[in-house]
């Protein structure tokens, strides 16, 4: 065979595609993604859970408010528990469809006569919203920060860098309960003027997930500020850093343009690590009162409200908590597996 | 050392004086005073006011923090509003003990098992042994306490009934201050809420030692001393372990840490009569100089374990120079 006719086969003749270019480093992460079956696991609950919380109304018979004060604390799974006296103002009594089934709960009620399944179900978007809005917020302000620190270098960098640092030997956590204590005190007293009260306003729009949000990107940005400088401080004396800066490219301009990018993706998968936490983090806050204001269902909230009547309701809490342990298992399966695929120190060393 | 570990002792006062100053501050300007409400009526004006000048509320907030700041040096932490009888250093007294024991017990539960369950580990890496614990420590490690807790009440304590539901087996004093009494009902009481508390960190652990071990197992000195022909054990034990054990140091801190956030929850379900179960529930009232030592205790707390897991960093690794 001929060079030529060599040259010719790597050209796939159908699709015009070109064969035997080699890999480029992300396909390779992808394609070591894909062979880890645990981790393609995790990533297909994950989007599961995702389509149930944006399509939840789809999938729950009842709001996840509503009561049905004559069928409180039903079990699970035992069908129609409500004597016929009741039945029909029940199947009438929040103009629900009969073909529901009236009051049947397929995963029980709660003690205020709320449908399990459907507050299970919403508390999925809680604990998303908690795994996507806060991981944004700590990865940005994280990144912004870190990378601002690392390219300006010198006392600034020193100056930010101590910062940080101060901050590392503070209890944020106890700190960051009281402040959110403040804000509900605050909100309960109805304040809606000033900035708190655009706070607290945003705040009552998101079902109370926005001061979580700030609680939780206050209490984990840190470890992306240090995490993002030291990318930076790898890129920054790169030739590409020096040839746009030769060409009189703006600061800003080589920090959005050409570091950022650089940054991102190891940094993506370091945050990608840490959701699990952050979703603890939010069921914790809401386990002691201080999450999603109620009627809103969390996991946490749902654990707390059930801990109590572990023994005669044990469905209260058992299936919230699985819910809580299978998606955040979900998401760690996800983030080993990132970060497996893309070190490409920790490839074929497994 | 010595040196070092001054200079972070004299570095953590002024982070220790925020943390008080921004606690205080927080704390007081929250709406609403400890004497709203008197059951289920209004406290009458004259009231609150009696009581606030009784309490010293009633002076401007520099006077009353310079107070409780010298008053903390005489030991002295601040009365307590709606339990007389007490003040705030009666009830540390009796709930930091008690945290101390349940943090202390996890702590070596996670080590004891997550040490050697990793080693097991890496010992027999790519076995169905390595697979098996690897799965398992990422299962661990994403039940957290919140939801372990229950489950192990359910199955435990419920269920099979082999351990109370609920509470801690001992009362202060200790002896010692915190030395619990080695009984069997204090052991039964604690096997629950210490394994809730303990077992994502031994996970954590778990995984930890198992990388460090695979990575250090890897190195040129191991070879070598596996050339002179020293026995496998000799060369785990002695030459790869301590060194496989640098990873687990460094995550002492952010796990210690954890401890305290996990002993909120913990104790909260197993409803023991610790410092984070006291701390939440107070969360509602106004106990200002209760939240506020229990914030400065969290925060002595947080400093003591970091400096400890440098000390413990330096041993480990004696490249690790501090001055």
């Amino acid at each position: 065979m001929s060079p030529e006719k060599e040259m010719e086969q790597l050209v796939n003749k159908k699709t015009g595609k070109e064969y035997g270019r080699g890999r480029s480093p992300a396909q390779d992460a992808f394609r070591e993604f894909r062979r880890n079956k645990i981790a393609v696991a995790g990533v297909i609950f994950v989007t599961l859970v995702v389509l149930v919380a944006i399509f939840a109304p789809v999938f729950t018979p009842y709001s996840f408010a509503q009561q049905n004060r004559y069928s409180n604390r039903q079990k699970a799974f035992t069908g129609y528990d409500i004597t016929t006296d009741f039945a029909e103002e029940n199947c009438h009594w929040y103009n629900t469809p009969l073909e529901w089934g009236c009051t049947f709960y397929i995963a029980g009620s709660d003690p205020l006569g709320r449908d399990l399944w459907s507050r299970l179900i919403y508390g999925a978007r809680v604990s998303l919203a908690v795994a996507f809005v806060a991981s944004s917020v700590s990865l940005i302000i994280g990144m912004i920060y870190g990378t601002i620190s690392g390219y300006a270098g010198g006392k600034v960098d020193m100056i930010m860098m101590r910062i940080v640092d101060f901050l590392y030997s503070v209890p944020l956590l106890p700190i960051i309960i009281m402040m959110t204590v403040y804000f509900k005190a605050l909100a309960r007293r109805g304040v809606t003027t000033g900035f708190m009260g655009t706070l607290i306003v945003l705040n009552r729009a998101t079902g109370g997930l926005f001061f979580v949000f700030i609680a939780i990107g206050a209490l984990n940005w840190l470890g992306m500020a240090r995490q993002a400088r030291g990318q930076v401080l790898s890129y920054k004396e790169k030739e590409f850093v020096e040839a746009a800066r030769a060409i009189g490219a703006k600061d800003g301009h080589i920090m959005m343009k050409h570091l950022l990018p650089n940054v991102i993706g190891p940094l993506l998968i370091i945050e990608s690590l840490q959701i699990p936490g952050y979703i603890f983090l939010e069921a914790t806050l809401s386990f002691i009162g201080l999450g999603v204001d109620p009627p809103t269902p969390s996991w946490g909230a749902m654990i707390n409200e059930g801990y109590g009547g572990i023994k005669s309701n044990p469905h209260l809490v058992l299936f919230p908590g699985i819910a809580l342990a299978l998606t955040t298992l979900a998401f760690n399966f996800m983030g080993d597996g990132l970060r497996d695929a893309f070190d490409a120190r920790l490839r074929g060393r497994k | 050392m010595l040196r070092y570990i001054i200079r972070r002792l004299l570095y953590a006062i002024p982070v220790i004086f925020l943390v008080i100053l921004a606690t205080f501050v927080l704390v007081q300007s929250m709406p609403g005073g400890p004497f709203d409400t008197i059951g289920q009526r209004a406290m009458p004006e004259q009231m609150i006011r009696i009581l606030e000048r009784r309490f010293g509320l009633d002076q401007p907030l520099y006077v009353q923090f310079y107070r409780y700041l010298t008053n903390i040096f005489k030991g002295d932490f601040g009365p307590m509003f709606r339990q007389p009888a007490q003040d705030v250093r009666d009830i540390i007294g009796q709930t930091f003990p008690v945290s101390v024991q349940l943090g202390l017990m996890s702590l070596i539960v996670a080590f004891s098992l997550g040490i050697p369950i990793g080693v097991i580990a890496a010992l027999n890496h790519n076995s169905i042994i390595d697979y098996t614990v690897t799965f398992t420590a990422v299962l661990f490690i994403s039940i957290p306490a919140l939801v372990l807790g229950p489950i192990l009440i359910y199955v435990f304590a419920v269920n099979l009934g082999w351990f109370p539901i609920a509470f801690w087996g001992a009362n202060p004093p200790f002896f010692l201050g915190f030395l619990p009494p080695l009984t069997k009902d204090f052991f039964a009481h604690a096997a629950l809420p210490v394994f809730s508390l303990g077992t994502g960190g031994a996970a954590g652990i778990a995984r930890l030692t198992r990388a460090g071990l695979l990575e250090v197992l890897s190195s040129d000195y191991i070879r070598t001393a596996r050339a002179k022909g020293l026995r496998e054990r000799t060369v785990i034990v002695v030459h790869a372990l301590k060194n496989s054990l640098i990873p687990v140091v460094t995550v002492l801190g952010p796990y210690l840490a954890g401890v305290i956030t996990g002993s909120f929850i913990t104790e909260t379900i197993f409803a023991i009569n610790g410092m984070g179960r006291r701390f939440v529930n107070s969360i509602g009232q106004r106990e200002y100089f209760l939240q506020t030592s229990l914030v400065l205790l969290y925060g002595l707390l947080l400093i003591a374990a970091n400096l400890m897991v440098d000390i413990m960093y330096a041993w480990f690794d004696p490249r690790i120079r501090y001055d």
